[in-house]
């Protein structure tokens, strides 16, 4: 429907591109890093990792994803003001964002939702509601 | 040879030139541009103290005893300095109580005593009706000697009054004085015409006394450096300028100056000048210093004309008080010789007007009236209109006092009771001094005690002062004086009980004023104060308290009605005038018409110190009580509103007292709060912080262990990685559980401790060699500075060893440089262990080090963002530090790294043994 090749997104399947999803992962807790890391490969996602909000920055404007995965507590600037930055960078429009939090308020849910998040999910998780609530954003169908 | 006739001509223009100003003054006052309303206008009419006897008799007393004419100035400059609070008052009061007379002011002070104001009205005419002469004589002797021109040998016959000019001198100044004096009754009984004359009088005298100065100094003599010098090559001159000599001694200096003091604020003529006259407080501040210059000024040539004299003179030839006339006569300065004549009738009229009046106000207020008001056939009380009857008597009043004087020069003539009046006069009015300085500053003053006291005062100032001088006037027996009367040597008027070895003057002032303080403090302690008394006493004393005009309605309770109030007043000062009274009233109080004005406590204070002013505050009050149904204040009932006020005063300062204390509670009340807010808000971040961490392990072992069991086919490698991840997080998840614990258990003094020797080398390298794989891994070195024995310590092996680890820790994850240290240092100091552990990493800030020990406070690394520890580690390590009595704390420089040091105590046997 968009004939802006930037805006096209690659579940549209553009013939000679790979239909890869590409995923960022922006977390400073190592091992759930890696975990996220794991499961969101193993489903053939592109995955790149941030450790803190700076890198997290250069990796959105290096590639716009079609998904965030933003921790909260984050160094240096955190997964709410990374939220609004992304919502304020038109070029950012088609990124889904999803919030992964230890804080499990209703307020903070709350906050982040009104930032713009498209969902929200509390620590610890489960890998499988993790993985539909990705599918879900991306438009993705569960794997038969 | 000046004709007669061009003096009397002169005499006469300047008295014209007198009314022509006292007109004017009038005038501009009727039309409401006062031309006296300023300070220096003020200061001049105050200069009225400047009269004849300061004009020739200075220089006559300079002649005599040198510097002794001094203490007369020397009193009034140093009573200057007191005005702003004694003349302050004085005004202040008589303004608010329309006090128009000092007779009045003491009546009215002790409870408005008719009786009171009679007796100082007495004290008054007697001591200063000869006063009064002396001025006349002044007149009289400066006329015939310019009558000699330009012979100076005056003539001492004197005329039949009829042929005399003093008689016709004396005459006008009457009618002057009834002129511009008695032009009409009102409550302030201020005379801007009169005023304004007593001013430029003042200005002739000074004019015409430096005038003959500077003749004398400058056109006699070369300067004052040639007077001086050529007197002191002369001996019985030399004696005059030397204290001590014929100056006097010191206890004549001080008595005139005690008595110039007094002189300066109780004489008649001052009080009306510097009190009634008064047309603004504030004139007064300029006064104070402008005064004492005046004086001066008026006093610099004093000396020049007296030596001058004597030494132009053949010794006893001229009378030294004639010098300042006989000495430009003698040169032929003719028009200088008038001037001096014109300058000396400036300060004797001057005088003669403001005394008059001032008596003859007394005279009629507190004398004659309260009389004629007493006498019920008189029916005066009753009378429609009393102002012209009022008139009348101050009319009658003004040609007593100057018949009076008059008489009693005629009489006197050269007599020593003339000569010497002036310090007669001032001892006088001393008396009233303790009745008025008491009254305006201890309450506890009664009528009783102002009355004994001033009669004491009165009788020996009678007995040791007027009656001597009219004994050596030869009017009584000289016996009088030599032998006491009826011959009893210790009642010798001028050596009473034997004192001996001072001025009459001296002996006069001393006896008089133990016999008047005596009576007045005693006769005041001896009996209460009655209510009218209290209430005055109070009104009086604390007048700067009370200023509304209202103030002494206070102590006021009856009944009357507005129309006998307004007719009651238009009685005193006529029907118009009440009427424009009240009409000020009204404005005064934001009524809008005289209709509306009710009769409360106000309005007859009001209505009675109007009338006041017009008949004197005792009379007033006969008068209002009249018409005023008034129900009397016992003292029980003044006490009670005295009392009620100062409990009022005590109760208002107890509640501040109160509300202070409530302010202070309410100010710690707020401080707890926010306390308590704070450990809220601390518990909340800890809780969410605790919370932060505990999920943080969970979310890994929980993402791994499904990650494991939903992937079987994982390569063993990966596998066995996870199960690593989950182990070292619940590992984390343990420790972090074990620390919520301890802490909690320290706190609640629930640990257990297990104390006994320990040795800290061992503890260190413990605690090395269990992050030396940390420290490896971040490539820090790590630098041991420990001793090989070092002094064992009483301490828990494994808490000591828990607070290394978590030091070393904490310093390793500070360590983020490639080049980081860490130094570990043991040494010893005063009975004590010391460690500390070093390391280059980012530092603690100041505001850090603050808090960074308290529990669930964390370095806010903004760096980092999330705290790296659970934020206990460091309340943890010291409170268990000091359980063992040591210490713990960090020295930093943000970004050059930081050092924590902790002590352990040594046993006192153990510090010999390190020692060895």
């Amino acid at each position: 429907m968009n004939n802006l090749p930037k805006d096209d997104l690659p579940k549209n399947g553009l013939p000679k591109s790979a239909p890869v999803t590409s995923v960022l992962i922006v977390e400073d807790e190592e091992s759930i890093l890696l975990s996220l890391e794991f499961l969101l490969a193993k489903e053939g996602y592109a995955v790149t990792t941030a450790r803190d909000g700076a890198a997290a920055l250069r990796a959105l404007q290096a590639r716009p994803p079609d998904l965030a995965l933003l921790d909260v507590m984050l160094p240096l600037i955190d997964g709410f003001e990374l939220c609004r930055l992304i919502r304020e960078n038109p070029a950012l429009r088609g990124t889904r964002i999803m919030l992964v939090t230890a804080r499990g308020r209703e307020a903070e849910i709350a906050r982040g939702m009104a930032l713009g998040a498209d969902a929200y999910l509390t620590k610890p998780f489960s890998t499988r509601e993790l993985m539909d609530k990705v599918r879900a954003l991306l438009g993705v169908p569960p794997p038969v | 040879m000046l004709s007669g006739a061009l003096i009397v001509v002169l005499s006469f223009a300047y008295v014209g030139l007198l009314f022509a100003i006292a007109y004017y003054g009038d005038k501009r006052a009727d039309a409401g541009r006062s031309i006296i309303a300023n300070p220096y206008i003020y200061t001049l009419s105050l200069a009225v103290y400047c009269t004849s006897w300061t004009f020739y008799g200075s220089v006559g007393r300079a002649a005599t005893s040198g510097i002794g004419f001094l203490p007369i100035y020397l009193g009034p400059t140093l009573m200057a300095a007191l005005w702003w609070y004694v003349l302050l008052k004085m005004i202040r009061i008589s303004k608010a109580h329309r006090i128009t007379s000092i007779a009045d002011f003491i009546a009215s002070r002790y409870g408005k005593s008719h009786l009171l104001g009679g007796l100082v009205t007495i004290i008054a005419v007697l001591g200063i009706v000869p006063y009064i002469a002396l001025q006349l004589k002044a007149i009289s002797a400066s006329f015939s000697t310019m009558l000699q021109y330009p012979n100076v040998i005056a003539s001492t016959a004197s005329l039949p009054f009829l042929q005399d000019n003093t008689f016709y001198i004396a005459m006008l100044l009457a009618a002057f004085t009834i002129l511009f004096g008695t032009r009409h009754l009102d409550a302030t009984e201020r005379h801007e015409g009169l005023v304004a004359v007593i001013a430029f009088e003042s200005i002739v005298k000074l004019v015409a006394f430096i005038a003959v100065g500077v003749f004398v100094t400058w056109g006699m003599f070369d300067g004052f450096a040639d007077v001086f010098a050529k007197a002191a090559a002369v001996p019985e001159l030399n004696a005059l300028l030397v204290q001590g000599g014929a100056a006097g001694n010191y206890t004549t200096w001080a008595s005139l100056t005690v008595l110039s003091m007094l002189a300066i604020i109780l004489l008649p003529r001052q009080f009306q000048v510097s009190v009634v006259e008064n047309v603004n407080e504030r004139h007064l501040n300029k006064a104070i210093w402008l005064f004492p210059l005046y004086l001066f000024a008026i006093n610099i040539f004093v000396l020049p004309i007296a030596l001058g004299g004597l030494m132009h003179f053949p010794a006893g030839t001229v009378d030294a008080d004639t010098f300042v006339l006989t000495l430009p006569m003698s040169e032929q300065k003719t028009w200088l010789a008038l001037l001096a004549f014109v300058g000396g009738l400036s300060a004797a009229t001057g005088m003669v007007i403001v005394e008059t009046i001032a008596l003859s106000t007394m005279v009629c207020n507190d004398l004659v009236m309260p009389i004629l008001l007493r006498w019920k056939f008189l029916r005066l009380t009753e009378s429609r209109d009393l102002s012209g009857l009022l008139l009348g008597i101050r009319r009658s009043a003004i040609v007593l006092v100057l018949v009076l004087g008059y008489g009693y020069f005629y009489l006197a003539g050269e007599a020593y009771a003339l000569v010497s009046i002036g310090l007669i006069s001032f001892t006088a009015v001393a008396q009233f001094a303790p009745a008025m300085i008491g009254g305006l500053f201890w309450k506890g003053g009664t009528r009783l005690g102002a009355l004994c006291g001033l009669s004491a005062g009165f009788l020996v100032w009678l007995y040791s002062l007027l009656l001597p001088s009219f004994a050596k006037s030869g009017w009584l027996p000289i016996t009088f004086l030599t032998e006491g009367i009826l011959g009893f040597d210790l009642l010798k008027p001028q050596q009473l009980f034997g004192l001996e070895g001072l001025d009459d003057i001296s002996h006069c002032l001393f006896w008089s004023m133990i016999a008047n303080v005596g009576c007045y403090v005693d006769f005041s302690l001896w009996r209460r104060p009655t209510a009218a008394e209290h209430s005055q006493a109070n009104l009086f004393v604390d007048v700067f308290r009370h200023i509304t005009p209202g103030s002494g309605s206070r102590f006021w309770r009856g009944s009357a009605t507005v129309a006998d109030l307004q007719t009651l007043l238009g009685r005193f000062i006529g029907p118009e005038r009440a009427n424009e009274a009240f009409a000020a009233y009204a404005r005064s109080q934001g009524i809008p018409g005289i209709e509306q004005v009710s009769a409360n406590a106000v309005l007859v204070h009001y209505v009675e110190s109007q009338i006041a002013g017009a008949i004197g505050s005792a009379s007033a009050r006969d008068m209002v009580a009249s018409v005023v149904v008034e129900e009397p204040l016992a003292l029980d009932e003044v006490m009670a509103i005295i009392d009620e006020a100062s409990q009022a005063l005590a109760y208002s300062r107890q509640l501040e007292q109160k509300s202070r204390e409530l302010e202070a509670a309410t100010n710690e009340l707020r401080g707890a709060n926010q306390r308590l807010q704070e450990l809220d808000r601390l518990k909340d971040d800890f809780i969410s912080t605790v919370t932060h961490e505990l999920r943080t392990p969970l979310t890994s072992i929980r993402a791994f262990s499904e990650i494991l069991s939903d992937n079987p086919q994982l390569d063993p490698q990966q596998r066995s990685k996870f199960l690593g991840i989950i182990t070292r997080e619940s590992e984390r998840l343990t420790r972090l559980i074990n620390q919520v614990l301890d802490l909690a258990k320290i706190e609640s003094g629930a640990a257990d401790w297990h104390p006994s020797e320990v040795d800290m080398r061992e503890v260190l390298e413990d605690a090395v060699a269990a992050l030396s794989q940390i420290y490896k891994e971040r490539n820090i070195a790590l630098e041991l500075r420990i001793p090989e024995h070092p002094p064992l310590v009483m301490a828990d092996r494994d808490r000591i060893t828990q607070v290394a680890l978590n030091l070393l820790s904490n310093a390793a994850n500070f360590c983020d440089k490639p080049d980081s240290r860490v130094s570990i240092t043991l040494s010893e100091e005063e009975a004590a262990l010391r460690i500390d552990i070093a390391d280059n990493g980012i530092g603690i800030s100041p505001a850090d080090q603050a808090v960074i020990f308290e529990k669930f406070r964390q370095v806010s690394d903004t760096a980092a963002g999330k705290p790296r520890g659970s934020g206990l580690g460091l309340a943890i390590s010291r409170e268990i530090i000091h359980h063992f009595g040591g210490r713990l704390w960090v020295e930093s420089t943000s970004g050059l790294g930081a050092k924590f040091s902790f002590t352990l105590p040594l046993p006192r046997s153990s510090t010999s043994f390190l020692a060895a």
